[in-house]
């Protein structure tokens, strides 16, 4: 049971990869890649928080727990640059 | 029991990560596209770790790493969305929504 809803899960969490990259290449304005990094970085958490449930090892925990700090900070630190042309003033 | 409530959250929390990136994807202008990510995904990837933390916590201890996951989420999503907000209108992007008109000043 939970297996299958794992297998459905990673493949929409896979397609949600692909769109948020396809964004990420394509977008046209520096905040449109910015959002896609964003949402490519959530979808990353939610892939490995789906892997630890798999292999039933809570070792991701951390890594998932730095992935969204440091996506945090950068997210905050591109968008400060396009607002003030400088990040840290 | 459990088990069908972990595969629900599973598959809701999948399943609302697809529909914020669809959004991301498929929406026509800046403003519109900042919906999707910001309120759909961070559902999902809610659902996902709220599944986690109950899965985690059927043995002997429970387990809040994930809690402290998705609450650093959702305090950090809206303010993410604020700040591109302000960055697309810094740099005055396009916007299918009709100018507002001048205040009058009395």
């Amino acid at each position: 049971m939970i297996d299958t809803a794992l297998t459905i899960a990673f493949t929409l969490v896979g397609l949600a990869v692909a769109l948020s990259f396809w964004r990420l290449l394509r977008g046209p304005d520096a905040p449109d890649r910015i959002l896609a990094l964003d949402t490519l970085y959530v979808n990353t958490i939610a892939l490995l928080v789906l892997f630890g449930i798999q292999i039933d090892s809570n070792l991701y925990f951390e890594a998932a727990l730095l992935i969204a700090l440091m996506g945090f900070v950068g997210t905050v630190a591109l968008c400060k640059y396009l607002l003030r042309g400088d990040i840290i003033e | 029991m459990l088990e069908y409530l972990l595969a629900f959250l599973i598959i809701a929390g999948g399943a609302f990560t697809f529909i914020g990136s669809l959004g991301l994807a498929r929406l026509r202008d800046f403003y519109s596209r900042l919906h999707g990510p910001t309120k759909a995904t961070t559902l999902g990837v809610g659902c996902v770790l709220i599944a986690s933390a109950v899965y985690f916590s059927r043995g002997e201890a429970a387990s809040f790493h994930e809690i402290l996951i998705t609450l650093f989420l959702f305090i950090t999503a809206p303010v993410s969305a604020h700040l591109m907000a302000k960055a697309a209108l810094h740099l005055k992007l396009a916007s299918l929504a009709e100018r507002p008109e001048p205040r009058e000043r009395d």
